[in-house]
């Protein structure tokens, strides 16, 4: 992945190209098809309509026909001759059989047709021809069977006629695919016109602008860009995270090694080994804090980094529970607090990330610890729509007006107390935003205070 | 250079099985030239040895032999020269377009383009094998000397009129081709009879009047120089008019009702042994030098102002003249039974010339 994305782009053929492509096919294999058809239609048309002239002079000439005798006499009219004229270029040959297929009169190289074929091909003068056919039957006294007409003529004038009929197609097919393919590119250009806007967006972006981009853009690429957002947001929020972190971490950590370090000078100038001591005891004291401090400063950016970054798993919140008051009691090892737990029978299981619940959940018995009254419960339980992870005291809790403002950071005072940085319930806070979750505080009863995370049910995990 | 006259007359009576021959031979150009064109016509030597003179006078010119042949026999002898694949004429000239037509349809002639036959119009040029060369009037020829002028028939209703009288002093006195033997004479007939309900009446009043029908344009002329005839219809009008250049007496008319425009039609057969030199021929014959030459032979006709004036006409040319194109419709007249039943319309109205000459020019 790395080598690729220092290679830049990888280009695999501008959508141009193949949109182009694929629309010269189309238009090629539209044209090749459309042609083809015209050609045969072209020859149809132009077959149909000189056989009909064909059809009409012999006809006309078995009009003729008469007896004399029991001799057949043909008056060929000349406007049977005037029709064949209409192929200027053609040549004409015909010819009239009677009963016994002895020539009447006409083109004495001519056969006989035989069967009942109207149309039929042979050759003229030594070029290809076309012939009609037509039967007169006589029923005369003296004549009794059927006279033969037949008539034909070369075939250049119908030549001359499919040629132009596909071609005048032709031209046609061609004007269209020009229109066609004038259009579509305008089509392609309009459709790729979001991707430029989208382009030309981020061109003009200052490095430091991690906002989400804000272009209209179809339906198609709307996804594209949402991805594109998401992305920028993460980076966006990690970017925070750190410069949080770095914020906070110069904005805390200042003044209590400030402090620690002035206690030390003090202690070194202090002659009286007992105000020394007294003062190595407060030192200790500041550095457990401070320690502390840190602690909380990291896990802070640890979790918002997680919530980020790392994917959610079902969790059960009992298992959580426990493992919270597990850490805690190692961690306060002196403590002579008594931790209860509440846990219900049935697993309580929703999508998190057990490190960031665990550490929200020792947050919240951090600050029962340090603010609230025993006996401290951390308590699991089903809310309905959601699972609570939590835990209560019977201290007095923050003051009311304080709830609103108990997630952001440094709510409660500014700068180090002897306990806690204040950045307990803001861990938890963010905890529970990235479980889609919540972060709610309340008094049940007057001996009462609760602090938990709604998180929604894994839904998977539902009997 | 005076050409060398090798005239041959033959006489034909009587050689109906005999091989054809030419009526007359001539040769012109250089006798040494490496290339002989062989030029087979229907036209009198006297009309069409201009053309020749002048194309063969041309320098590096190829000598050209010229065979005058009667319409019929040219036909037949080109017809079987073909059938049988004889390198025979190189060039056949004949004013009987419809012969000359069913060749080119039959295919035996051969194709020949150039900037000069394009030029040609579609009534005058078939499948680039068929070209129309001249542009000849069918007209009444009269003898001024012996008709007044108030008797001139102008149009074929005048001629109707003339001969209806049982007293005319016409009976008897007009003359027509044979149109069995003359392939021109049939070819104009039968193109009166496709035009106007005219050739009914006219065919009648002949009958009636008993009028002659006689081979060959220089001897009806001559019959109306002489008196013999007062009126000869349908005359083919380059002849008349060169009779008339040297014999004032005779006029050449073109009816007003209307009148046959004919272009003798040339074709280069298809098994010619020079077929570009005939080529080049035929384009000299289409050339403005070539169409000079044959208007001075009176083989171009002019109706316009220059003209001669009894050949003006009072209508629009569109309306008199009716050109006898080189359509399929020539075969028509060429059908076995139509050419039967024709004749015999034809003979019924002039019983007694049928033993005369059998075959003859124009």
């Amino acid at each position: 992945m790395k080598s690729r994305a220092q290679r830049g782009t990888r280009l695999t053929g501008s959508l141009s190209f193949r949109l182009g492509v694929s629309l010269v096919l189309v238009l090629a294999i539209g044209g090749l098809a459309v042609s083809l058809a015209a050609y045969a239609y072209g020859r149809s048309a132009a077959q149909k309509s000189y056989d009909r002239l064909l059809v009409g002079a012999a006809t006309q000439i078995a009009g003729s026909l008469r007896l004399r005798g029991d001799e057949v006499i043909v008056d060929i009219p000349v406007s049977a001759f005037d029709l064949l004229s209409l192929a200027p270029r053609d040549r004409v040959v015909y010819a009239v059989f009677d009963d016994r297929g002895r020539l009447v009169t006409g083109y004495d190289s001519e056969e006989p047709p035989e069967g009942d074929d109207q149309f039929f091909s042979g050759s003229f003068a030594g070029e290809p021809a076309r012939y009609a056919h037509v039967r007169r039957q006589i029923a005369e006294r003296s004549f009794l069977g059927a006279v033969d007409v037949v008539v034909g003529q070369t075939i250049e004038a119908r030549r001359e006629l499919a040629q132009q009929i596909t071609r005048n197609a032709l031209v046609a097919v061609a004007a269209v695919g020009l229109v066609i393919s004038g259009l579509a590119f305008l089509a392609v250009n309009s459709a790729l016109r979001p991707l430029r806007q989208l382009e030309r967006d981020f061109a003009l972006r200052s490095s430091r602008d991690l906002t989400p981009v804000d272009v209209e853009v179809p339906q198609e690429i709307a996804s594209l860009v949402a991805a594109l957002n998401r992305f920028i947001g993460r980076i966006d929020r990690q970017l925070r995270v750190m410069r949080t972190l770095i914020a906070d971490a110069s904005h805390q950590l200042r003044t209590p090694i400030a402090a620690l370090r002035a206690q030390a000078e003090l202690a070194y100038e202090t002659p009286d080994a007992q105000e020394q001591l007294r003062i190595v005891e407060k030192i200790h004291e500041r550095s457990r804090n401070l320690s502390q401090l840190t602690d909380q400063l990291l896990n802070h950016a640890m979790i918002i980094h997680r919530a980020d970054s790392v994917d959610l798993e079902p969790v059960d919140l009992r298992v959580v529970a426990s493992e919270a008051v597990g850490q805690f009691d190692q961690t306060l090892s002196g403590a002579e607090l008594e931790l209860r737990i509440d846990l219900p029978e049935e697993p309580m299981v929703c999508d998190g990330d057990a490190l960031s619940l665990v550490e929200a959940c020792k947050n919240l018995i951090n600050n029962a610890v340090a603010y609230g009254k025993p006996p401290i419960t951390v308590f699991v339980q089903d809310g309905g729509a959601t699972l609570c992870l939590g835990v209560r005291d019977r201290g007095d809790g923050m003051a009311k007006d304080m709830w609103a403002d108990a997630g952001s950071r440094f709510a409660k005072r500014s700068g180090v107390s002897a306990a806690s940085a204040g950045l307990g319930l803001s861990i938890v806070n963010a905890v529970a935003q990235a479980h889609r979750g919540q972060m709610t505080i309340r008094r049940p009863t007057d001996d009462c205070f609760e602090v938990f995370l709604e998180l929604p049910k894994n839904r998977g995990a539902e009997p | 250079m005076k050409p060398i006259c090798l005239a041959l007359v033959m006489m034909l009576a009587g050689a109906a099985m005999a091989q054809p021959l030419p009526e007359a031979v001539e040769s012109y150009g250089p006798a040494d030239a490496e290339r002989r064109l062989l030029v087979r016509g229907t036209t009198d030597i006297a009309r069409f040895e201009a053309v020749m003179q002048i194309f063969t006078s041309r320098p590096d010119a190829a000598r050209i032999d010229y065979e005058q042949w009667a319409s019929n026999d040219l036909f037949q002898v080109t017809l079987s020269d073909c059938q049988k694949g004889m390198q025979a004429a190189d060039m056949v000239i004949s004013s009987a377009v419809d012969l000359q037509f069913k060749l080119a349809n039959d295919g035996c002639a051969r194709a020949h383009r150039s900037a000069a036959t394009e030029g040609l119009p579609q009534v005058a040029n078939w499948r680039e094998e068929v070209f129309g060369i001249t542009r000849e009037l069918a007209v009444i020829v009269y003898n001024k000397r012996l008709i007044d002028s108030a008797e001139v028939p102008l149009s074929r209703f005048d001629l109707i009129d003339l001969l209806r009288p049982d007293d005319s002093r016409f009976r008897g006195r007009v003359a027509t081709y044979d149109i069995e033997a003359s392939g021109l004479g049939y070819l104009f007939a039968f193109a009166d009879a496709q035009q106007a309900t005219t050739f009914g009446s006219l065919i009648e009043a002949f009958g009636r009047s008993g009028a002659v029908a006689t081979c060959c344009s220089d001897e009806i002329i001559d019959g109306v120089a002489d008196g013999t005839y007062l009126i000869a219809y349908n005359v083919l009008g380059s002849y008349a008019l060169a009779r008339a250049a040297q014999n004032p007496d005779i006029v050449a008319v073109a009816p007003e009702d209307y009148t046959l425009v004919l272009a003798r039609a040339a074709l280069i057969p298809r098994h010619a042994a020079e077929p570009e030199l005939a080529g080049a021929f035929l384009d000299f014959l289409l050339s403005e030098a070539g169409q000079s030459a044959l208007t001075s032979s009176h083989l171009i006709v002019s109706t316009d102002d220059g003209g001669p004036a009894s050949l003006r006409l009072p209508e629009s040319a569109e309306t008199s003249l009716r050109p006898i194109a080189l359509t399929p419709s020539l075969l028509v007249g060429l059908d076995q039974h139509k050419r039967r039943d024709f004749i015999a319309l034809w003979r019924s109205t002039f019983p007694n010339e049928s033993d005369d000459a059998k075959a003859a020019p124009e």
